[in-house]
C-alpha cells in the first residue's frame, strides 16, 4: 500500500506550482495593463494552459533550448527569464528583455538559451529543427523543446520541418500544445486527425499523447521524450492537450465557443489541481496563501518597473538592424 | 593570373573559408552526391564529407529555417537554392526569420547566414524558371544583397558574405557559371558596398549589375565607335549601395540610364533612378533612364524571351536618345 505524501514529497510540485502561480498573476496583470492602454500590440495570453509549458520546461536542463510561439509569456517565466524585463518588454521600455524591438510575441533571452517567440504560425518549426540540427552537429548533448498550437500542424513548414528532424534523427521534441481552438477555429474544422500526434507515424517518429492539467504528469512524459532524443534515438511528436480560458488574444472576446465548455475545463484549472494535491500533501493554507502574496509582489515590482523605465531612446531606431561584424 | 569560371571561384571561395572554420557548412539539394545542380560544389563533398556537405530533400522553406536555427546557436550556413525562384516558398523565413531575428531580438541573435544560388534570366527556362528577384530582397531591411559579375567580384564577395555576420542574398546568374574571368592568387575579400567601375567613360553613366553587363559593355564599345563615350558602374553589391560611386560618376558624366535585368515596376533601377535625381539633380543633363525587363512574366520563345530583356540594341538606342 502506497503511504500518504508528504510535505517532503511534494517539494517538486510546489515548485512547480510556483511558477504556475507566477504565469497566472503575471498575465492577468499584463491583461489590466493592457485594458489600460499601456501595452500594444496583440497579446496572446497563456492562461490555463500553464501546466504544458511549466512541466514540459521542468525537465530541461540548462544547456537546453525552447522555442516558442507568439503565445510566449509562460515559456518564458518557466524558463525562468526575468519578469521584470518582460513586462518591461511588454511596456515597450529600453530595460525589455528585447530592449523594446520585440514586445509581446518576439521575447527572446540568449543567456537562458530561449529562441524566441515567433510570430508566423509554424515558422519557428524548422528554425527549432536548425537549433537541434546544429546540436548534433556540435555533439553538445542539447535538446531542443518547441512549442506550437494545433493550428501549426496544418502549414507546410510543419511537416517539412518534422520531416527533416525525423531523417536526421535530431535532438527534437515537439509539443503539440492542443487548445483546440486557433483563433476562432475549433480543431474538427481544420485538422485532419483527432489527435495531432498521430502524424508521427507519417514521419517514422515516435510519439506522445497526455491530457496536460496535471504538471508533474506534464513533465515525466517530456522527460521520457528528452531522454530519448539525448540518447540519439531521434525525436517525438507529442499532443498536450490544454485550453486556454481567455480568448486568443486580449482583442478576442472567443464568441465562438459556449460559457459551459469553458466552465467544463475551468474545472481543470491546473493550479487549482495542483493546489489541491498540496493541500491533501500537508501544505497549509497559510503557506499557499503566503506564496501567492510573494508572487504577487514579484508581478507588481515588475509592473513598477516597467512603468518607471525609460522607453527606447530614438537613436536606437535604427539599431540591430544590422549585426556588427568583428 | 590564373583564369576561373565564375562556378569555380564560387567554389574555391566557399571551399577556402570552409577549411578555416568548422562552423560553416553548405546545405541545399543536390549539393553533396550531385556535386550542385550547376556543379558550383563540385568535389566539396569528397573534401568535406556529408556532416558539412548536405544534401536536403525538397523543403526550401524547411531547410531555410534550419540553416537560420543553426545560424542563431552560432553555426554559419551556405544555404544554396538550387535557384532562386525556388527561394519563393522559403521567402517567408528568409523575410521573416532571417531578416528580422537580429532586430526582433535586440543584437541578441545575429543570422550570419548565405543563401545563394542561381538567378536571372536563363535560357528558354519560362516564367517560372527566368526571374531576377534583387528588387524583392533588397526591399527587406536586415538582408545584404549582392549580385557580381566576374568570376574576381563572385569570388571576393562570397567570401566576404560567408564572413558577414548578417543574412546575405548573394544572387549569381545562371548564365555566367561557365563565364572565364582573371582571379588573382591569394586570397582576397571585396568589401559590400563597394561598387566598381568596369569601364571608364565620360558622357554617360550607366548603372548596372550581374548578367545584365553582359549587354551593357558591348554596346559600351559600340557606342565608343560612334564616339560615344559611356561609363559603366558595376554596382555589384545592392544592399549595401555605393551611392557615392554611383554620384561621382554621374556627376562626372551627366547623364545617367540604368539597366536591369528585373522588371520596372518597383524594380531597384526605381531606387536608384530616385538617387540620382535626388543627390546629383543640379548635374543631369536629361531625364534619368531605365532598360529593363519587358513587364511581362518571361516567354518560352526565342525571340520573344530576346525582346522581353535589355538587349545591346536596346541600350544602344536609348543611349542615343539621351545623349541628342
Ligand atoms: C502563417 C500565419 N498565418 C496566420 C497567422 C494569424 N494567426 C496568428 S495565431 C493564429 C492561430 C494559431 O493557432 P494555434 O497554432 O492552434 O495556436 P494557439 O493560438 O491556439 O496557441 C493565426 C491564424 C499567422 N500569425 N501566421
Amino acid at each position: 500500500m502506497s503511504q500518504p505524501k508528504t510535505k517532503k514529497d511534494t517539494q517538486d510540485l510546489h515548485e512547480l506550482y510556483r511558477q504556475m502561480l507566477l504565469i497566472r498573476r503575471f498575465e492577468e496583470a499584463a491583461a489590466k495593463s493592457y485594458s489600460m492602454g499601456k501595452i500594444g500590440g496583440f497579446c496572446h495570453l497563456y492562461i490555463g494552459q500553464e501546466a504544458v509549458g511549466v512541466g514540459a520546461i521542468a525537465a530541461l536542463e540548462e544547456r537546453d533550448y525552447i522555442v516558442s510561439t507568439y503565445r510566449d509569456h509562460g515559456h518564458a517565466l518557466a524558463r525562468g527569464l526575468e519578469p521584470k524585463s518582460l513586462m518591461a518588454e511588454l511596456f515597450g521600455k529600453k530595460t525589455g528583455i528585447a530592449k523594446g524591438n520585440g514586445g509581446s510575441m518576439h521575447f527572446f533571452d540568449k543567456t537562458k538559451n530561449f529562441m524566441g517567440g515567433h510570430g508566423i504560425v509554424g515558422g519557428h518549426i524548422s528554425l527549432a529543427a536548425g537549433i537541434a540540427y546544429a546540436s548534433k552537429y556540435r555533439q553538445d548533448g542539447a535538446v531542443t523543446l518547441c512549442f506550437f498550437g494545433e493550428g501549426a500542424a496544418n502549414i507546410g513548414s510543419f511537416h517539412e520541418g518534422m520531416n527533416l528532424a525525423a531523417i536526421w534523427k535530431l535532438p527534437l521534441v515537439m509539443i503539440c500544445e492542443n487548445n483546440h481552438y486557433a483563433m476562432g477555429t475549433p480543431e474538427y474544422r481544420a485538422l485532419s486527425v483527432k489527435d495531432v500526434s498521430v502524424r508521427a507515424a507519417a514521419y517514422d517518429i515516435a510519439r506522445d499523447h497526455i491530457e496536460g492539467d496535471e504538471v508533474r504528469k506534464v513533465r515525466d512524459h517530456v522527460q521520457f521524450a528528452i531522454d530519448r532524443a539525448r540518447r540519439g534515438e531521434g525525436p517525438t511528436l507529442m499532443e498536450i492537450s490544454t485550453y486556454r480560458f481567455r480568448g486568443h488574444s486580449m482583442s478576442d472576446p472567443a464568441k465562438y465557443r459556449t460559457k459551459e465548455e469553458l466552465e467544463k475545463y475551468k474545472q481543470g484549472d491546473p493550479l487549482i489541481k495542483a493546489e489541491k494535491e498540496l493541500l491533501q500533501c500537508g501544505w497549509s493554507r497559510e503557506e499557499l496563501d503566503g506564496l501567492s502574496d510573494s508572487i504577487q509582489s514579484i508581478v507588481d515590482d515588475s509592473l513598477n518597473f516597467a512603468e518607471k523605465s525609460e522607453e527606447p531612446p530614438l537613436g536606437w531606431l535604427h539599431k540591430h538592424v544590422y549585426a556588427e561584424n568583428i | 593570373m590564373p583564369i576561373l569560371t565564375y562556378r569555380e571561384a564560387l567554389n574555391r571561395a566557399m571551399t577556402e573559408e570552409m577549411e578555416k572554420d568548422p562552423n560553416i557548412f553548405l546545405m541545399g539539394e543536390e549539393v553533396g552526391h550531385y556535386e550542385g545542380a550547376y556543379k558550383v560544389s563540385q568535389g566539396m563533398l569528397a573534401k568535406f564529407g556529408e556532416r558539412r556537405v548536405i544534401d536536403t530533400p525538397i523543403s526550401e522553406n524547411g531547410f531555410a529555417g534550419v540553416g537560420i536555427g543553426a545560424a542563431m546557436v552560432g553555426l554559419r550556413p551556405i544555404i544554396e537554392f538550387m535557384t532562386w525562384n525556388f527561394s519563393l516558398v522559403a521567402i517567408d523565413q528568409i523575410i521573416n526569420s532571417a531578416a528580422k531575428m537580429n532586430y526582433m531580438s535586440a543584437g541578441q541573435f545575429p543570422i550570419p547566414i548565405v543563401f545563394r544560388g542561381a538567378g536571372g534570366a536563363g535560357g528558354r527556362l519560362a516564367a517560372q524558371h527566368s526571374q531576377s528577384f534583387e528588387s524583392w530582397y533588397a526591399h527587406i531591411p536586415g538582408l545584404k544583397v549582392i549580385a557580381p559579375y566576374t568570376p574576381a567580384d563572385a569570388y571576393g564577395l562570397l567570401k566576404t558574405s560567408i564572413l558577414d555576420n548578417n543574412p546575405t542574398i548573394f544572387i549569381e546568374s545562371e548564365v555566367l557559371y561557365g563565364t572565364k574571368g582573371e582571379v588573382p592568387t591569394g586570397e582576397f575579400y571585396i568589401p559590400m558596398g563597394k561598387a566598381d567601375v568596369k569601364r571608364e567613360g565620360t558622357q554617360l553613366t550607366i548603372i548596372s549589375w550581374s548578367r545584365a553587363l553582359m549587354y551593357v559593355l558591348p554596346a559600351a564599345e559600340k557606342l565608343a565607335k560612334e564616339g560615344i563615350s559611356v561609363e559603366v558602374v558595376d554596382i555589384r553589391s545592392i544592399r549595401p549601395l555605393d551611392e557615392e560611386a554611383i554620384l561621382a560618376s554621374v556627376r562626372k558624366t551627366n547623364r545617367a540610364l540604368i539597366v536591369e535585368e528585373g522588371w520596372n515596376v518597383a524594380g531597384f533601377g526605381a531606387q536608384l533612378a530616385y538617387l540620382v535625381q535626388k543627390e546629383a539633380f543640379d548635374y543631369l543633363d536629361a531625364p534619368v533612364e531605365r532598360v529593363t525587363q519587358e513587364d511581362v512574366p518571361m516567354p518560352y520563345a526565342a525571340n520573344l524571351e530576346k525582346a522581353s530583356l535589355p538587349s545591346e540594341e536596346k541600350i544602344i538606342q536609348k543611349v542615343r536618345e539621351m545623349i541628342k
